[in-house]
């Protein structure tokens, strides 16, 4: 009961102001790893998704829980600090899970044609995220970047839908980065 | 030597001292107090509520004292305020059928249930200045009848069981909230009424009356006008029934209009709806012709261009803090664009003229 | 001081978790206009209730804060929303562009080139490129969707055809990594370059419209041209009088009623900053030393 209590927010207007600064950062910079710090989710769930979750997802925004992700210590503490409504993938505008638990992401809403906006945002947690690997370019990056992704062809996929497509928070450990529909994704 | 323009924050200190001043006006004349607004101006109060969208005849009445009489300005300081205040959930819809009604008129039948009551209406007062009132003094009370314990069905109801106007059955589906949702169109007929319910009076008045001069004409006739207190009940799930939490007084107009039918409706009457939050009849009356007016395309009528027919042009012009904000936004700095435009007249007049010598 | 009857920035924590899904939708797909359930402000709409709503929801009590109005810092309304972030959010202000590291503006881009790490946020009073050439919102939507921008060439083509060239002097449209035709707000179309390639991010909020969009760093932003009419930026072909410089946009300013005009950069601080450094203008006081 004590692990749902805790973890959130001490300060949530300071501390979810500076989570979103490196959120807007990341998205604005895909492929750049950005620190954040201030949540404590119950495990298997990393700093980073916690403070994400915090940051962006309430009472407004269907949340869906992939694999790993979907235990009771989590739902407990996302009920009592988000209050995000717990949904199936294809409802969701958030989702949370690894790579692997998140498949097929083509199930995630990727907007529509008039309201591309209306798509999800999946925070994929990751066991390796390093500056290295798949190249990615596009808006944001002034020449290229480099990021450990779990693979390349789905967001290439999702790239060829733009401007529909959902768009991603990596996150492992205390850091994360974004890869948007946006951004190009070669192999290494 | 140019010194370039400085001083923005003395300026605006010292506008808003002035400002201060002059609200206050001549002090040897005693102070205006928010319970003399509330009880004696009491429809600016309602109208700043209902366009403020938070019943607190309190706060309206400081507003309007704030807004040294300003109503739009009064209005746009009960939205801003509101918009800051913590949601703890939804009422019941409250039911206007056991308004305790101070007025109820029929234009469509001459005596009915709950019968015709007159009430505190300007209607028939001669308009003359009445010069007594420049003195202060207490009015006569006025003759009192018991009050009348027989219900007062909606006429829209008696019409109904007749099966001569449209079926409008109930509908329990969340109202959407166009102060936590940016408006979509085609908007909800329920999305509609609420953003009529909230504006502008005015707009309002001339895009109604616009539809009786034949711009989208609905044939109205006032079913029925209510003024009266309802009771505002909330669910609370911990007790399991509903508990009254006060009273507000309110609005309310059925229009009756005339529908030749079609493919698939036999000939029968329709409604327009006009709710509005405290005595504010013509603010009512107005609303309803505008919702019957826009509701063409349920209806399977023509769309004739009218714009009290227009959704998107209604709702997008309706509301008088928007509309106030973009207007007076003119009379701020537009150096920057306007010497652009400067510049590309002057280039543009430079080369016709060339072009013109040129010719000659 | 901190006003304490408010939240921090105003804003209470679910409207700002709103608005800061919309913003990363809006960096996620560049140019295109993100509905956002915009709120009643303080300020009257038209005066910049989107911008402060964006501005709101991304500062931290550590930023820096610049607010300009038509380039300059002391403008009334630069210095009224200024103040309302002091008072609601306590934050450090600042008119100096290479100290800043949110800046809010109306009307102009700084002359100073911005860095990674600074946030532009730009008041937009009519966020639709298409909104004059068709009004209703559900068309724009439309042609949107379908990337059917031939009215917006027919319009520009229409000017060249009459005038000789294209007739918008502000608030020039532009297109978004080849997809979205966005407008910039109405900055003179001297700033348009500017738009392309920044290093900084680039946010765009129109409060009583309710829209949000966004240009991400280093992005690929072209003003709408043909290719027998390239566009050009321009301004007033003179020098500042008071700086000297050749390459800034400049305010007229009238001095007299015999028609003397003297023309100063609209950017304050880049003015002010270049007067530190010694150079001088036409009507610099004479023998000041710099």
């Amino acid at each position: 009961m004590n692990a749902i209590l805790t973890g959130g927010f001490a300060d949530p207007s300071t501390q979810s102001a500076h989570a979103f600064r490196a959120l807007l950062e990341a998205m604005a910079r895909p492929g750049r790893i950005f620190t954040v710090a201030g949540a404590q989710p119950p495990a298997p769930i990393s700093v980073a998704a916690g403070v994400a979750l915090l940051t962006l997802t309430d009472s407004t925004t269907p949340l869906h829980l992939a694999g790993d992700a979907d235990c009771e210590a989590l739902r407990g503490w996302i009920g009592f600090h988000t209050g995000a409504p717990l949904v199936p993938a294809e409802q969701a505008q958030f989702a949370l899970g690894g790579w692997e638990a998140l498949q097929p992401v083509t199930r995630f809403r990727t907007g529509e044609p008039s309201y591309p906006d209306r798509s999800a945002t999946l925070i994929v947690e990751l066991d390796r995220l390093e500056p290295e690997g798949a190249r990615l370019t596009g808006p944001g990056i002034q020449t290229e970047a480099r990021l450990s992704l779990p693979e390349t062809a789905a967001f290439r996929a999702n790239r060829a839908l733009f401007p529909l497509g959902f768009d991603c928070i990596l996150t492992c450990g205390a850091r994360l980065a974004a890869l948007p529909r946006s951004t190009t994704v070669e192999d290494a | 030597m140019y010194v370039a323009v400085k001083g923005g924050e003395r300026a605006i200190d010292a506008a808003h001292a002035w400002l201060a001043e002059e609200r206050r006006g001549d002090p040897s004349v005693p102070e205006l107090t928010v319970a003399q607004i509330r009880e004696q101006m009491a429809l600016a109060v309602n109208r700043v509520m209902a366009e403020g969208s938070l019943y607190d005849p309190d706060l309206a009445a400081l507003a309007i004292k704030q807004a040294r009489g300003d109503l739009i300005e009064a209005v746009f300081l009960i939205r801003a305020y509101r918009t800051t205040l913590p949601r703890f959930g939804a009422s019941r819809p409250v039911d206007t059928a056991a308004m305790a009604v101070d007025r109820r008129v029929s234009a469509t039948f001459k005596d009915l249930p709950g019968g015709q009551v007159l009430g505190p209406t300007f209607d028939y007062t001669h308009r003359l200045l009445d010069f007594a009132l420049a003195a202060e003094g207490t009015p006569q009370p006025a003759p009192m009848a018991p009050a009348p314990d027989e219900p007062v069905p909606h006429v829209t109801g008696l019409l109904d069981r007749d099966g001569l106007i449209e079926q409008q059955p109930a509908d329990d589906t969340p109202a959407p909230d166009l102060t936590r949702q940016p408006l979509e169109l085609p908007a909800s007929r329920a999305l509609r009424l609420q953003a009529l319910a909230r504006a502008d009076e005015g707009f309002t008045l001339s895009l109604a009356y616009s539809t009786q001069r034949g711009y989208g004409r609905t044939h109205a006739f006032v079913g029925e006008l209510r003024i009266g207190r309802v009771a505002v009940e909330v669910e609370l799930p911990e007790l399991g029934f509903a508990v009254e939490i006060g009273e507000v007084e309110l609005t309310e107009c059925d229009t009756v209009n005339q529908f030749k039918g079609s493919k698939s409706e036999p000939p029968q009457f329709t409604r327009g709806y006009g709710l509005v939050m405290g005595q504010s009849e013509r603010k009512a009356i107005s609303m309803s012709l505008v919702d019957r007016a826009l509701r063409w395309q349920e209806l399977g009528e023509d769309f004739t261009g009218a714009p009290a027919q227009d959704e998107e042009f209604v709702l997008s012009h309706c509301d008088n803090i928007q509309a106030t904000g973009f207007l007076e936004h003119i009379k701020l700095p537009h150096y920057v664009d306007f010497q652009a435009e400067l510049e590309l007249v002057r280039r543009m007049r430079r080369e016709a003229v060339q072009m013109q010598e040129a010719a000659e | 001081m901190t006003d304490q009857a408010y939240n921090f920035a105003y804003l209470d924590e679910q409207t700002k978790r709103m608005i800061r899904r919309a913003l990363l939708k809006a960096l996620a797909i560049p140019g295109y206009q993100v509905p956002f359930a915009s709120r009643e402000m303080p300020m009257p709409y038209g005066w910049g209730t989107g911008g402060v709503q964006v501005t709101a929801a991304c500062l931290t009590p550590e930023d820096r804060l610049k607010v300009i109005d038509q380039g300059a810092d002391d403008t009334t309304n630069a210095v009224s929303i200024r103040r309302f972030f002091q008072r609601t959010a306590g934050v450090e202000t600042t008119e100096r562009t290479t100290d800043a590291t949110v800046i809010q503006t109306r009307h102009r881009i700084p002359e100073q080139p911005l860095a990674e790490g600074q946030i532009l946020v730009y008041q937009v009073p009519i966020p639709e490129p298409l909104r004059f050439l068709e009004p209703r919102e559900t068309e724009t939507r439309k042609m949107h969707e379908l990337e059917e921008y031939g009215l917006m060439h027919v319009k520009l083509y229409e000017d060249i055809a009459r005038h000789g060239e294209i007739a918008t002097a502000y608030a020039y449209p532009v297109r978004v990594e080849g997809r979205y035709v966005m407008d910039p707000s109405p900055i003179p179309k001297f700033d348009n370059p500017k738009l392309a390639g920044n290093p900084a991010i680039q946010l765009f909020g129109a409060g009583r419209e309710a829209r949000i969009h966004a240009v991400p760093p280093y992005s690929d932003v072209v003003s709408l041209d043909f290719e027998d009419h390239p566009f050009a930026a321009s301004k007033a072909d003179h020098e500042c009088d008071l700086c000297g410089s050749a390459g800034s946009y400049l305010d007229e300013v009238i001095t007299d009623d015999r028609g003397t005009r003297m023309f100063v950069c609209s950017d304050t601080d880049f003015c002010a900053s270049r007067q530190a450094q010694g150079h001088r203008g036409r009507l610099s006081p004479q023998g000041a030393t710099p």
